[in-house]
């Protein structure tokens, strides 16, 4: 991988930040868009803008074909079986609590339970306790390892007979923990639960392969990966999906309708109700374009190297704590000593850094590391050991800069 | 941006604030509670007042955040104790009015007193939020008690 080359497909970086070369770290919040993902929105709107599966003209087929297209490159990227177990969303968000309301309130009832972890992000919580508030089922917490992993001993303790759900994350946003989803879904197999998985931090850094992981749900967002905001990906199996009912109804999405009575659409289109997505399903397809053309398992070592090369340095950092385990995913959470995170992302930002500071929408997580609000760099494909330098110098001027004022 | 627009956002005054907050703590006795979040970041303030014939008797505050939200709930309990409620409220709208960059009266800036020093907040929309917290809590405390 040549990271000139691709640093020079994402016109964004090329930019000064309160004059100082942007170093862009917040990745994990937004990634930055490729050259190629731009014009295919441009080439799209200036060229066969149209609306999908009705029009006889010509655009209209166009639109059609890279709509479908993209849904085909979407099938490739995470090896499903079929395109009829793609559904494009809104985004991660919309995916998950599509699942959590058709599948979940059709399918729980009290005394059920439904089997989550603290390190999820909110929206891998809340869709699951209002579900659980709806159906009278259980909400249960695997709990955290002190490194924030999960030990498969207490995910076989925590999911029982009982278990009809077990919903996780496939990489924290925070502490970065890759978590053992193929083990966990076989865990929840054996009792007759469902598995989905959150995505949304694995899709955009990894190969993933949903029928070699065996979950039943995969949900993740467009815009983390290179492709526009507003478009995102829920994965199921056919079987489980066909006995659904949709949660959206109105146009596009039916077979016949009668005064009193309608029927849907085959899959996956029954769960995609109104005008869709059509620019930002292609954008996610060029954007996976991309992706595999640098390769998945070279963005993968890329950024395994960059936080190994961050954490060696943050080290070096006196008064630096770091959250998370050893082996980690392309992001770092921190705390500088007794500076508010916010503090640090200011003075940061004065030199061009961009990372994040707050709770990351995770505020269970946040209660069990007992802290506030951290700081976070994350990284992608497009970054440095450079840019891992400008953020470890900045992190020095912080200190030295609140050592003064104290 | 340099350094010298931080050296403006955080001053000493502020710096003081935060490393020795006036006014932290629990009121005893008749008082209004007001919790707030920052819910994107995580700042938290819980504010409590004593309020007796439209005046600010005592203002106490607790929580937890960055150094420009909780050195500003520290000089807003301050500047607020032994205001009437209106002038409180005013006090507060100035205060938004600084943070939106605007110039206010030199009366008010004798009256705003170590307050001023969060004008360079102002330079710095994303901190905005993190000023005007503790304020926020306050009207709306007021608000309710009304």
């Amino acid at each position: 991988m040549d990271i000139n080359q691709v640093r020079k497909q994402f016109p964004i970086l090329d930019q000064e930040v309160n004059g100082h070369p942007l170093v862009y770290l917040d990745s994990a919040a937004t990634s930055q868009k490729p050259q190629s993902v731009i014009e295919a929105l441009d080439e799209y709107y200036r060229g066969y803008n149209s609306n999908v599966h009705r029009g006889v003209h010509t655009l209209g087929t166009r639109a059609t074909d890279g709509y479908e297209g993209a849904r085909e490159k979407v099938r490739r990227f995470i090896n499903a079986n079929s395109t009829e177990e793609v559904i494009f969303t809104r985004g991660t968000t919309t995916s998950i609590n599509t699942v959590a309301y058709s599948y979940g309130r059709n399918n729980l009832q009290e005394g059920d339970e439904i089997v989550i972890t603290p390190m999820e992000h909110h929206s891998n919580i809340i869709p699951w306790q209002q579900t659980a508030k709806a159906t009278g089922a259980t909400l249960k917490y695997i709990p955290l390892q002190e490194d924030g992993t999960i030990s498969l001993e207490d995910a076989k303790e925590t999911i029982t007979d009982k278990t009809k759900i077990v919903a996780m994350m496939h990489v924290s946003n925070v502490l970065g923990t890759i978590n053992p989803i193929k083990e966990i879904a076989s865990i929840a197999h054996d009792h007759g639960a469902i598995m989905l998985v959150d995505g949304a931090q694995s899709a955009p850094h990894m190969r993933i392969d949903v029928q070699d992981l065996n979950c039943d749900f995969f949900a993740f967002s467009g815009h983390k990966m290179g492709g526009p905001t507003g478009i995102g990906v829920l994965y199921g199996k056919k079987s489980l999906l066909k006995e659904m009912e949709p949660v959206e109804f109105g146009g596009e999405m039916i077979d016949f309708v009668g005064l009193y009575d309608s029927t849907w659409k085959e899959l996956p289109w029954k769960f995609e109700g109104g005008t869709p997505i059509i620019a930002g399903a292609i954008g996610i397809g060029a954007a996976i374009d991309f992706l595999e053309e640098v390769g998945l398992d070279e963005i993968e070592a890329h950024e395994k190297r960059l936080a190994q090369y961050a954490m060696d340095r943050l080290q070096t950092i006196e008064g630096v704590t770091i959250y998370g385990p050893e082996d980690r995913a392309g992001l770092i959470t921190f705390n500088l000593d007794d500076v508010h995170p916010h503090d640090v992302a200011t003075v940061l930002d004065a030199e061009g850094i961009a990372v994040r500071a707050g709770h990351h929408c995770a505020q269970p997580l946040m209660k069990w590391l007992n802290v506030s609000a951290t700081a976070r760099a994350s990284f992608y494909v497009y970054n440095t050991e450079e840019d891992i330098d400008a953020f470890v110098d900045g992190l020095q001027k912080t200190k030295e800069f609140f050592g003064d004022v104290f | 941006m340099s350094f010298n627009n931080l050296d403006q956002l955080y001053r000493q005054v502020i710096m003081d604030h935060y490393k020795n907050p006036r006014n932290k703590g629990a009121l005893e006795g008749d008082h209004l509670t007001v919790d707030m979040n920052n819910p994107t970041c995580g700042d938290r303030i819980q504010l409590q007042l004593q309020v007796e014939d439209g005046i600010v008797q005592e203002a106490k505050f607790d929580g937890e955040g960055c150094s420009i939200s909780m050195s500003s709930a520290s000089m807003m309990t301050q500047a607020i104790k032994g205001k009437s409620v209106d002038e409180a409220v005013k006090m507060s709208h100035v205060f938004s009015d600084i943070m939106q960059g605007k110039d206010i009266s030199e009366e008010m800036e004798e009256e705003l007193g170590d307050i001023q020093a969060l004008q360079g907040v102002s330079k710095f929309p994303a901190r905005i939020k993190c000023a005007t917290l503790a304020w926020k809590a306050m009207e709306k405390g007021v608000d309710e008690k009304e």
